[in-house]
């Protein structure tokens, strides 16, 4: 088991050097000028224009400028955000407990939705239970997050005055109040993950339900409870961990959407201001970043199946 | 009994003084919270580049000068100011200016300042102050400014970034981090930032006009969803949220909490047309006549009613309302579809002319694109829409890939700053290339004629040139600068640089 987890470890480092590269390559081929977005109202003056490049060392070969980075990256400096001058590690540190937050929130919202749902929608199937269970995932699915982040908004915020409309308070600060500013998008956020968690867990209980086993523990007069939830539901379980890992990575990269509605400072709002200002280092410090924590989480979720599984074990 | 009486009129009179001093503290004040429509970049004066910031520094950090509303320079950390001769300015510093450091602001300070926005690498304040050549200490409050050239827009530069003045010493010790946490003279003195969220200010005690502050903290949140921004308002999360949409004025028109103001801004919108900057400028968009059978072929008026209800300020220049400059009797043109088609015949177009209309990727600017689309068909313009991001759509124009470009400006105090980088051969922002050497000589003039009247007439005769006959480019309308806010709010001032000045303002 062991030596297994040294060499998925091992195989981390490949893909990431193979990231840096595509995540480098592909901001150069964004198109806009990031000198005449950061020179702002000052963009009509070609000495500045000159000024910047030369500064951030846009003038050099793109190949220098990708070793430069990469030499950085290796002993943990991400550059500087060329917008706010404050260093990307630092943003990311601040950023990602946000994102964090958020997304531990989103996804428990989501699990507590949506697996029970997708239970619920299996063992009563074809029933009017299955059919709301099913209601409300679609409604999960095609609901776009802005609007209902902005409908939320309209009713807790301006006509109840319940909830602030926006904005982010760290729960380490007051864990109420961090509540109460995180709650909106959480469930905006966990609705839909919730959605797509229901029907795979439908679909997994289902098809765990018509397996052998079940009829023969059905046979030997276990109660349905016990059959569901002790043999079914644990089989049903390893692709809704594999897709749940995935989701749960996704949260973390950041809603982009969800975090501009309600200004949540996070890793999205950071990468898609810093698309938009051609802000690459930010970009590439935090995409990179992203792409660690997926790579995590990946292997993490091959760990979960070993410990959820025992077959796997064995092999 | 003697004994109790005594002991109660000595606990009184122990208790007297606290009671007194509870009386002359005084009230605590209120928290002031203002919404952005963006995040600010940099706070540093000398190295920052966008129009946010500058709201951020009416809190932090105060300058030479301000303005009024009517865009005269007024003393802030200066007293006054005179002309020795057109290349010679002195400045009188007012006395008794701290930093938030504790540090006394005097002409050495003032000198410092100046010399860090003239030389400090990466500097986006060298090239408005243009040609000073010497900053010298006259005694502690007063300095001296020595030109290489007259320059009649200096004063009105140094009423925005190029006047603020920083403490050298927390400048010196934090070098180019001096923007992550600001020592200026401003009323309030910084606290905290997070990116993307928020900038806390805390009110500074000894500031020099600390009686005109009535806020404990300010607090500025970066809001950009315009709809967030509105409801963080009316929720009563923020007092004050700047640049608002025309449509929100009639969303809180029912809502006797909130207040909208809403004034003429400083710069501009424009169709910027390629007259001859690259490939994409042969054509038929070189002739001046197609350019002025264009403009009659809008109606400003109209386009302004469709799409922000009549809010904007239709134009035909780019000096703003408020300007003592701004040229009477330079309206716009009526639309006169007949007019523009002759114009076309003359130009030898029979057939309706193909043009490409570049437009950043807003919902507003697309839809004036469509209106625009609309009514130059019926002139004989055939117009396809390009939407582009905002960035791309830039460095697309610098490099000629356009032919009519809807782009605006955000503004400056003197109107050299709105008029010579965008209609001056060699302006930096001149990116359809228009040119005119007679445009030229008028423009440069203006720069180092200081006699207000003078100064307006060589305005006057350049526009008739480049806007009236030569079409250069289409100054279509004035923004306004649209401000809502709690009607607990008093004293807000809208001047027309969209500047929030917290001087005065008070939270009931």
């Amino acid at each position: 088991m062991w030596g297994w987890l040294l060499g998925r470890a091992g195989q981390m480092v490949p893909t990431l050097l193979i990231l840096s590269v595509l995540i480098f390559g592909l901001q150069q081929l964004m198109p806009g000028d990031p000198a005449l977005i950061l020179a702002g109202e000052e963009r009509g003056n070609p000495e500045v224009l000159a000024q910047i490049r030369a500064e951030l060392k846009l003038d050099r070969p793109i190949w220098e400028q990708y070793l430069a980075w990469l030499g950085n990256v290796l002993v943990g400096d991400f550059g500087f955000s060329w917008r706010i001058r404050l260093p990307v590690s630092e943003l990311i540190l601040q950023k990602l407990p946000v994102t964090a937050q958020l997304a531990a929130m989103s996804f428990i919202i989501a699990v507590v939705i949506g697996v029970p749902l997708g239970i619920v929608s299996a063992v009563k199937r074809d029933t009017p239970a299955d059919w709301a269970a099913n209601a409300v995932a679609l409604f999960g699915i095609s609901t776009p997050n802005f609007w209902l982040g902005i409908m939320l908004i309209l009713l807790f915020s301006v006509h109840l005055g319940w909830l602030p409309p926006s904005g982010y308070v760290p729960l380490w600060e007051d864990p109420l109040e961090s509540l109460a500013t995180t709650i909106m998008p959480a469930f905006v956020l966990g609705t839909g993950v919730a959605s797509v968690l229901m029907r795979h867990t439908r679909a997994a209980m289902l098809s765990a339900l018509s397996q052998d086993y079940v009829r023969t523990a059905r046979a030997k007069g276990l109660t349905e409870r016990v059959v569901v939830w002790k043999h079914a539901l644990r089989n049903a379980l390893v692709p809704v961990v594999t897709l749940g890992t995935i989701e749960f990575g996704r949260l973390l990269a950041g809603a982009v959407l969800t975090e501009q509605i309600f200004t949540i400072p996070g890793f999205g709002k950071l990468v898609v201001d810093a698309v938009f200002n051609r802000d690459y280092p930010v970009v590439q410090g935090v995409v990179l970043a992203t792409a660690l924590i997926f790579v995590a989480l990946s292997l993490l979720a091959d760990i979960l199946y070993m410990l959820i599984n025992p077959r796997l074990r064995r092999a | 009994m003697i004994r109790i009486a005594t002991t109660a009129w000595l606990g009184l009179a122990a208790l007297a003084p606290l009671a007194a001093q509870a009386q002359s503290q005084p009230p605590s004040l209120p928290n002031l919270r203002i919404a952005l429509r963006e995040d600010p970049d940099i706070l540093d004066p000398t190295l920052s580049r966008t129009y946010v910031g500058r709201i951020v520094y009416m809190g932090v950090c105060d300058k030479l000068f301000d303005i009024n509303e009517r865009l005269e320079a007024v003393p802030q950390l200066a007293t006054g100011y005179s002309w020795d001769d057109p290349v010679t300015l002195t400045i009188r510093l007012r006395e008794g200016v701290r930093f938030h450091d504790g540090e006394m602001m005097d002409a050495e300070a003032v000198r410092y300042s100046l010399n860090r926005h003239l030389t400090m690498q990466g500097s986006f304040r060298r090239g408005e102050m243009g040609n000073i050549t010497a900053i010298e200490v006259v005694d502690p409050l007063t300095v001296r400014l020595r030109l290489g050239a007259p320059n009649a827009s200096l004063i009105a530069t140094l009423t925005d970034r190029a006047g603020m003045i920083v403490s050298p010493k927390a400048a010196e010790a934090a070098g180019r981090n001096f923007g992550t946490r600001p020592i200026c003279a401003g009323p309030f003195r910084f606290t905290e930032r997070v990116a993307q969220d928020r900038i806390v200010l805390d009110r500074f005690p000894q500031y020099w006009d600390a009686a005109r502050i009535h806020f404990n903290r300010v607090t500025y949140l970066s809001i950009p969803d315009n709809n967030v921004r509105l409801a963080n308002i009316q929720s009563g999360a923020a007092e004050l949220g700047e640049r608002m949409e025309p449509d929100d004025l009639r969303a809180i028109q029912r809502n006797r909490n909130l207040r909208g103001v809403a004034v003429d801004e400083l710069g501009w919108q424009s169709i910027q047309f390629n007259v001859n900057n690259g490939p994409r400028s042969e054509g038929l968009l070189r002739d001046p006549r197609v350019r002025r059978a264009f403009e009659l072929a809008i109606d400003r008026a109209a386009i302004n009613q469709v799409v922000y209800e009549g809010m904007f300020t239709p134009t035909r220049q780019p000096i703003p309302p408020a300007s003592g400059f701004h040229l009477a009797n330079f309206a716009p043109p009526a639309r006169d579809v007949t007019r523009a088609r002759a114009l076309l015949r003359e130009a030898g177009i029979t057939a309706p002319l193909p043009l490409e209309f570049t437009i950043p990727n807003n919902p507003d600017l697309r839809q004036v694109g469509e209106v625009v689309q609309s009514m130059a068909r019926e002139a004989g313009f055939d117009i396809t829409l390009r939407a582009m991001e905002f960035a791309s759509s830039l460095q697309a124009a610098q490099r000629g890939d356009f032919q009519l470009y809807l782009v605006g400006w955000s503004g400056r105090t003197d109107p050299d700053g709105n008029i010579h980088a965008f209609m001056h051969s060699r302006g930096g922002q001149n990116d359809g290339k228009y040119s005119n050497p007679e445009v030229d000589r008028l423009l440069d003039a203006a720069r180092l004629e200081s006699d207000v009247a003078k100064r307006r007439d060589l305005y006057r005769q350049a526009l008739e040139i480049a806007v009236a006959q030569d079409a250069g480019r289409l100054f279509v309308w004035h923004r306004k600068n649209i401000m809502i806010h709690s009607t607990r709010l008093q004293g807000y001032r809208p001047i027309a640089d969209g500047m929030i000045r917290l001087q005065d303002m008070r939270l009931n």
